[in-house]
């Protein structure tokens, strides 16, 4: 175990400075001077000089580079120009949002995808197994932020059951919280619960062929203990690790979601970063979650190495 | 005789190329065939658009501001009183012009890099792998966002970010498929008869490692297609007034509750086309895969 671990954390060491060097080098895309771009339409002479000096621009680019990761190992992300703020804080300020957002939405795409996988699975070749594709067909296609448009004109414009926008803190309002958020979650779990079903529907059809199911059919037992107990515990297994790659889609559809219900996520701070020319707090963004994607990768293969005894021998 | 010789010669059971058993098989498949008919319906639109689309995509009427589905705009008309129709007609353009000329960008840069680390392993292979892992560890569309506001807003620089942002995946594919083609009998046949690395590579790897990058690129053109229509509805794509379907639901957003037909439509057409694409992607890979023989 203690082997498998440190082999495992020394191949991300390398991935993460690829990572690194790769958002760095965004700003090398900036065309012209990064400070007089960086400064915005004032182009406040000062604000010129700070910037040139806070970015080491008069030092050569390996140079800046080591300025510049030196800062993020100890946890400076850059400042944002617009509001003046450390990017780590305003990151650490809007995840919360976004986690709740992310939460409500692997728990609707497991319940849709993981039963309809089932279904489609034991009832191969069936009717129940054609619709349980299409319908995953259809989370594959659908881009989100049209579902999410949408659902705001089926749920709110037409039968004025959810608020179309307006984030409420759980703490604030836990009923008024959750009726802001259900849609925006079932829109972002829509497309995970579509993969989740196909890796659902082939790990089960690959576990309901197995002995111990047949076995466990022989005794006698219950099809539904059967099919819940024997098959489904095992097939999870390989879907949850192949869930976890999901994590980027979750992300990346967070930031479409976030903007089509103006929650005030992660996903919003990077749009709106992106529209005020901050691009400090574009960079974070991007590198914060780089990083959380390898340190969640990481955790998914580590529980898959426990779960599993064969590996651990 | 002679005759009779050459009807016996028809006859006989003929042995069909791979190429043309793997045709007939994706023929048969009903969701490809639907995929590939909508496809080129849409290129036809595309092409057609001068021509088929009623209205002036541009010319806005103050006369006709939202104006609901009619005989004289099929599709309604939007907050400056555009004819959706046309606009959607047109929007083709920019949508299917986003997912080929990204995944050509992807295709072109990452079959050679993962072809250059498949086949000359070692300390190549070990730094473009890595660099590849840190692109793959930047989710798609947010790493594409990042390139399209450090490149610049415009239908352009989203393609690109966008090509570059899908390279990765095609990097690690090929690499593989060289990696388990190289230790082909024919490939060492190849090589021992003197043939030179880079003729092993393009005449003898390349085209047995075809179909499975035919099949990835057909779904990341749809994977293409959304992610154009993203970075327009983020205002990152094509920029207004010229029509796109991610930047008309950007607009028709703001107006949902009185002009609901601004974002029915381009929503429509999006899905549509993804939809295709995906099904001619899955129809593909059916076909191809040589377990299905």
């Amino acid at each position: 175990m203690f082997t498998y671990l440190v082999q495992r954390l020394a191949t991300i060491i390398p991935t993460l400075v690829f990572v690194s060097m790769l958002i760095f080098g965004l700003q090398q895309l900036l065309p012209g001077d990064p400070a007089i771009i960086l400064a915005g339409e004032e182009r406040d002479p000062d604000v010129v000089a700070y910037l040139r000096a806070r970015l080491h621009l008069d030092e050569p680019l390996p140079v800046r580079y080591l300025y510049w990761v030196g800062g993020v190992l100890q946890g400076d992300l850059g400042e944002s120009l617009r509001i003046q703020r450390p990017v780590l804080d305003l990151i650490l300020e809007k995840l919360p949002v976004t986690i709740q957002l992310a939460s409500m939405a692997i728990v609707i795409a497991l319940v849709i995808g993981v039963t309809a996988g089932v279904v489609s699975a034991v009832k191969k070749d069936t009717i129940w197994d054609y619709a349980a594709n299409v319908i995953a067909l259809w989370g594959l296609s659908t881009p989100n932020f049209w579902l999410g448009i949408m659902l705001i004109l089926l749920f709110s414009v037409s039968l004025g059951w959810l608020p179309a926008s307006g984030y409420v803190p759980p703490t604030e309002d836990l009923g008024a919280n959750l009726a802001a958020m259900i849609m925006p979650a079932f829109v972002l779990g829509n497309a995970i619960a579509a993969v989740l079903m196909r890796h659902t529907r082939s790990a089960m059809l690959q576990v309901l062929s197995a002995d111990y199911v047949r076995t466990a059919r022989a005794k006698g037992l219950a099809e539904r203990v059967v099919i819940l107990k024997h098959a489904l515990r095992n097939a999870l297994v390989p879907v949850i690790t192949l869930g976890a790659l999901e994590f980027g889609t979750l992300l990346s559809g967070a930031v479409l979601t976030e903007q089509v219900f103006t929650i005030p996520g992660f996903g919003k701070l990077i749009v709106d970063a992106v529209f005020n020319r901050d691009y400090a707090v574009v960079q974070g963004v991007v590198l914060f979650t780089a990083t959380a994607y390898i340190t969640l990768n990481l955790l998914a293969d580590l529980a898959y190495f426990l779960v599993n005894p064969r590996l651990r021998g | 005789m002679a005759t009779a010789a050459a009807e016996v010669l028809t006859d006989a059971p003929r042995e069909l190329s791979p190429t043309r058993r793997a045709l007939r098989r994706l023929v048969r498949r009903r969701g490809a065939m639907f995929g590939l008919a909508v496809i080129v319906f849409f290129v036809a639109v595309a092409i057609l658009a001068p021509y088929i689309a009623p209205h002036d995509p541009l010319k806005t009427s103050w006369a006709a501001v939202r104006k609901p589905p009619s005989a004289t705009y099929l599709f309604g008309t939007d907050e400056i009183g555009r004819d959706v129709l046309s606009r959607v007609i047109w929007g083709a353009r920019a949508s299917l012009l986003a997912g080929v000329v990204s995944v050509s960008i992807s295709l072109s840069l990452g079959v050679p890099i993962g072809m250059l680390a498949g086949y000359l392993g070692r300390w190549p292979d070990a730094i473009i792998s890595r660099i590849t892992d840190a692109m793959l560890a930047c989710p798609f569309l947010i790493l594409a966002i990042a390139l399209a506001a450090f490149l610049g807003p415009s239908l352009t620089n989203a393609m690109i970010a966008i090509g570059i942002s899908a390279t990765p995946i095609f990097i690690r594919l090929t690499r593989g498929l060289v990696l388990s083609t190289k230790v082909e009998d024919y490939v060492e046949a190849a090589r021992a008869i003197g043939n030179p690395p880079l003729r092993i590579a393009f005449r003898h790897i390349l085209p047995n490692i075809a179909a499975p990058l035919m099949v990835q690129a057909t779904l990341a053109i749809a994977a293409a297609i959304i992610a154009e229509a993203s970075l327009s509805f983020l205002g990152l794509g094509q920029q207004p007034p010229a029509p796109s379907w991610g930047s008309m639901l950007n607009t028709a957003k703001n107006y949902i509750d009185n002009a609901p037909w601004m974002a029915v439509w381009p929503g429509l057409s999006i899905f549509l086309l993804v939809l295709s694409f995906n099904l001619l992607g899955d129809g593909l890979r059916d076909a191809l895969d040589p377990r299905h023989r």
